[in-house]
């Protein structure tokens, strides 16, 4: 639970994927569409990411990967930041972190 | 409508019980346009002075040049047995003036889908008696008439229903030929070890897929229902809370569809993304198992003039976080290819055991079904932004729009289906 805390809050925009998992490529995708570069922390290279992975579960996400957190606050997985996208609320929240990414 | 402002040439035949058909009467109604929804009445003032006591029926034919008709009559009308007719016959004018007193009303459904099905009118019994009184009373005639209509009424409905089971059963044939191509594709890759297994599967798959397809041939039913409803809605200038209701329920429906597939989506992630449970011409614009949402907006945005600066600028907006959506996915989704691909032509091609990669590759299959999901929960997205973005009038107008675009999409897909086939060179 706190590395996941610790580093999700390290950059304003921060993915947790696994490098195997083609929706997390997608989500990955989407931000280099829209301009932002995300901190990315693959899980199924991360040695504790067992640990990780149940950790994010229990803060909610409904698949541990993809997780994307923004100013440190989960925002959710892949259905969230599409819906978040479309409804025009991404970006103005990415914006105050645009330069840290 | 196929019949609006067609010039229509009316037969009269006349049947003889054992002798078959024989026309005896062409009335040119011409000067005649039909107008109206599905059905038409069409008034004809008959002068028969025949002495058969058979019955008459009309055959509508669309072409002023074929002195015979072409088609077998699709819905037939007849209604009075002519030695009824034969009464009043000096009542009625030769030159088809109908608007004397007394006309027989002759029903007659424009549709000319079902050109080869048999007819399926309704027939008085015909009698030899000739000595009937004078005239009978108008509102026996009347009611007779009624009779007719109500007669005509069922026999669409009878064969509405008809159409329907024949719809389903070849959307039950068209999946039965997919599962069968399947299975024998598996059955050559899995070298019958695990053909077994596979079989026994199916049977699952099946009954997902059956209910899949019941269930949507009622959904475009219903579609089709609700558009009607809302075109009639909109042209009556019904007040903007009643229209409020059609458009919620309208949205509801798209959204019970995205569910109804995620469903199908868990028993034959393959069968979605197909496409086959959708007419072909849908299925040509297809994306990911739907249509793409930025095509949806394409078609809306047009019909919705006039849209506000700020209206404007959200639905520009919503297109382009559309695009940027579609394109991730879509990127994905071939990522999920080549992963695929690579797992199952990897290994050692020299040995046979390709058990492990088969293994593998079955796992990253799933994904595919989280990326259906993605792309339906994107046009689920889309259609409330869409909604939130305008007003309900507005709103409705779109969906109307977006039913009547896919219908047409539908009619186009049976009208090629049905095409006359080309002409062989000489």
């Amino acid at each position: 639970m706190d590395k996941v805390t610790r580093l999700a809050s390290e950059n304003g925009l921060v993915l947790f994927s696994k490098s195997s998992c083609c929706l997390c490529y997608a989500v990955k995708i989407l931000f280099q569409e829209i301009g932002v570069t995300p901190t990315v922390h693959e899980l199924d290279q991360d040695a504790e990411g067992r640990e990780m992975e149940r950790a994010l579960m229990r803060l909610g996400c409904s698949a541990p990967v993809p997780a994307v957190f923004i100013g440190g606050k989960l925002v959710g997985s892949t259905n969230e930041v599409m819906s978040l996208h479309l409804s025009g609320g991404l970006i103005p929240l990415l914006r105050p972190y645009h330069s840290m990414c | 409508m196929p019949f609006s402002n067609l010039p229509l040439l009316v037969y009269i035949y006349q049947i003889w019980e054992e002798e078959g058909i024989e026309a005896i009467e062409t009335w040119n109604v011409g000067e005649q346009e039909l107008e109206g929804d599905e059905e038409s009445k069409l008034s004809i003032a008959l002068d028969i002075n025949s002495t058969c006591a058979k019955v008459a029926f009309v055959i509508i034919s669309k072409s002023m040049n074929s002195p015979t008709p072409q088609f077998v009559p699709s819905r037939l009308s007849i209604y009075e047995p002519i030695h009824q007719i034969g009464i009043w016959g000096e009542n009625f004018k030769r030159n088809g003036n109908p608007n004397t007193s007394t006309s027989l009303i002759v029903e007659v459904d424009n549709k000319l889908e079902n050109e080869s099905e048999t007819t399926s009118h309704e027939m008085l019994a015909p009698t030899n008696n000739y000595e009937q009184e004078a005239s009978k009373p108008i509102d026996k005639i009347q009611r007779r008439l009624a009779q007719n209509r109500e007669a005509a009424r069922k026999s669409r409905l009878r064969k509405k229903a008809y159409v329907q089971q024949l719809e389903n059963s070849r959307l039950k044939l068209i999946q039965l030929e997919q599962e069968l191509q399947r299975a024998t594709q598996q059955g050559l890759y899995m070298g019958g070890v695990l053909e077994g297994s596979h079989i026994g599967f199916s049977g699952t798959v099946n009954s997902g897929i059956a209910a899949f397809e019941m269930e949507y041939g009622r959904w475009v039913d219903v579609q089709h229902r609700q558009i009607c409803e809302l075109r009639t809605a909109l042209n009556a200038h019904i007040s903007d809370i009643e229209l409020r209701i059609l458009v919620k329920s309208g949205m509801g429906h798209y959204f019970e569809l995205f569910r109804m597939k995620s469903t199908v989506a868990k028993a034959d992630v393959f069968y979605v993304i197909s496409g086959v449970w959708k007419t072909s011409a849908e299925r040509f614009f297809s994306w990911i198992g739907g249509f793409r949402p930025s095509e949806l907006l394409k078609v809306l945005v047009p019909q919705l003039d006039p849209l506000t600066e700020q209206q404007i600028l959200e639905v520009c907006n919503l297109k382009q976080s559309c695009q940027q959506a579609e394109d991730a996915l879509s990127q994905g989704l071939e990522k999920l290819q080549e992963t695929v691909s690579s797992t199952v032509a990897g290994g050692p091609v020299a040995e046979v055991s390709y058990i492990p990669q088969v293994a593998t590759a079955m796992e990253k299959l799933e994904a595919l079904v989280s990326f259906v999901n993605q792309a339906d929960h994107l046009r689920q997205e889309t259609l409330q932004q869409m909604s939130r973005i305008l007003t309900t009038r507005q709103a409705a107008r779109g969906l109307l729009a977006l039913g009547e675009y896919f219908h047409r999409l539908r009619a186009l897909s049976t009208l090629w289906v049905t095409r006359p086939p080309e002409p062989s060179l000489p």
